[in-house]
């Protein structure tokens, strides 16, 4: 059933309106990706479903825990919706375990033996069970991302959220990423991805959503999008974005 | 004319200059634990959102900063007395020591808080934690590994700037010093063993301060 519901969402840097009137709706298991052109406001609306951007209007809902302006129960919210970043953001002192533990004892006061055992599984999951130990910055790039994932699924979300993960990788390294990404997708994990490597949201997303000038101006199974779309700007989108 | 040395005339009063040894390291220490605590909680203020807050603690900075440590421990040890607060030399000194030292790391530790990048700090609230919760987790250490080389320098200026507590009789030692160079009128020798004995102190407070860190923040060797 319907897991994420966006109605209506608006956002504006100052006289900057960014989302212009957001619907969405994302059912639980979907796979969903964004697409469009760079500064068409993907991230934005990311951040805006957990909570990391004020909305000025509409309405988000996310497990039935709602959000409208003004009204901010951010918590509960992000205890529902996991993140993933463009740049990884681990914490440079902790290790990849401790990375990915860090939040149940804190937010959710597990105990630590038991938040340990949970981290590692996530570890084991992303294929990092032997870099429990390792510090961020004895992790490659596609290492780093995937204890990321790791840690975004210790919460235990219901939807996760993943900011073109792949962009920061060496083209060598994105594969490994994606791989997660697709095992996760398989799981029945909800999704909603921001990303670039069209040909992986083809094979894996059920729904594609074109964002451009901070409107969502097509959506649909990919297959049907890409081969006929039904506006301008998302033809000439998919014809400069390479399929590799 | 030729002077001649006789350093044995500051050694005879080798105890006295234990003494002083001692409380220097005393206040020095008291004045690095609450001082540095001082400061990170300052700096906390300095970076949160309470506006009221952050110009008071601003407030308390510059006039730190802005005016002499002489002056500072004169009013703890003789002004405040007129306000019914009493305080002995010692404990004024640790005050005036804490206090100075927490206004100069209220500003290199918010100058480490603020080189966080702002990814580690939004992966944390993503992650449902409160801004407490992200500040004494995934800022605070990080950024005092930052910051420790300046923060260290800056207790070992402390440590130096102590030599003022001999004004209110405070017995450091510089006060030893003055003391034993009144009573052998051998002014070269007192203060050079003084000389030496800061320079030494000095470079074994470097020396523990970066054992301090490296223990901190050690890292485990590559996995
Ligand atoms: N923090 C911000 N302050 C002001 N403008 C912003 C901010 N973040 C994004 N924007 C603007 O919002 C628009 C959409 O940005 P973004 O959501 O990052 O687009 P995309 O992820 O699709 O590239 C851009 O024009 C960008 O300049
Ligand atoms: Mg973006």
């Amino acid at each position: 059933m319907s897991l994420v519901k966006l109605q209506g969402i608006r956002k504006s840097y100052g006289s900057n309106e960014v989302l212009k009137g957001i619907d969405l709706t994302v059912n639980e298991g979907q796979v969903v990706a964004l697409i469009g052109r760079s500064g068409s406001g993907k991230s934005t609306l990311l951040r805006t479903i957990n909570g990391l951007e004020e909305i000025n209007g509409g309405a988000l809902e996310v497990d039935g825990e709602m959000l409208r302006p003004g009204h901010t129960n951010l918590r509960a919210l992000r205890m529902k919706v996991g993140m993933v970043f463009q740049q990884f953001n681990l914490f440079p002192h902790l290790s990849a375990i401790e990375n990915v533990m860090l939040a149940p004892v804190v937010v959710k006061k597990q105990n630590k033996a038991e938040a340990r055992e949970v981290a590692a599984a996530c570890l084991a999951k992303v294929g990092l069970a032997d870099k429990e130990k390792s510090y961020p910055d004895q992790l490659s790039g596609g290492q780093q991302q995937r204890v990321a994932i790791a840690r975004a699924l210790a919460m235990q979300p219901r939807v996760l959220l993943c900011d073109e993960i792949t962009s920061a990788l060496d083209p060598e390294l994105v594969n490994e990423v994606l791989n997660v990404v697709r095992k996760l997708a398989e799981e029945g994990m909800t999704l909603i991805l921001v990303t670039h490597e069209m040909r992986f949201a083809r094979d894996v997303c059920d729904n594609l959503v074109f964002m451009h000038g901070g409107k969502i101006r097509e959506q649909g199974e990919p297959e049907q999008l890409f081969a006929a779309p039904a506006t301008a700007e998302l033809s000439q989108f998919v014809g400069s974005v390479a399929f590799h | 004319m030729a002077y001649s040395f006789d350093f044995s005339a500051v050694f005879d009063y080798s105890d006295v200059l234990l003494q002083g040894i001692l409380m220097t390291v005393q206040l020095t220490a008291v004045g690095t634990v609450f001082g540095v605590g001082l400061g990170i909680v300052g700096a906390a203020v300095m970076t949160s959102r309470s506006r009221i807050l952050r110009v008071i603690v601003s407030a308390y900075v510059e006039l730190i900063r802005n005016t002499p440590f002489l002056v500072q421990l004169f009013f703890i040890f003789f002004g405040l007395p007129a306000l019914g607060f009493r305080l002995s030399a010692w404990e004024a000194a640790s005050l005036a020591m804490v206090i100075n030292l927490g206004a100069y790391s209220t500003e290199i530790i918010r100058a480490g808080i603020e080189a966080t990048p702002k990814g580690q700090i939004e992966a944390g609230l993503s992650l449902g934690m409160n801004r407490v919760q992200v500040f004494r987790h995934i800022i605070i250490s990080p950024a005092m590994q930052r910051i420790w080389p300046a923060l260290s320098s800056q207790i070992v200026i402390v440590m130096l700037g102590s030599a003022v507590c001999s004004q209110i009789a405070a017995e450091e030692l510089t006060y030893a010093a003055n003391f034993i160079q009144s009573r052998n009128f051998r002014a070269f020798e007192s203060y050079f063993v003084t000389t030496i004995l800061y320079l030494a102190l000095a470079i074994a407070l470097r020396f523990v301060l970066k054992m301090v860190g490296n223990h901190m923040f050690k890292r485990r060797s590559h996995a």
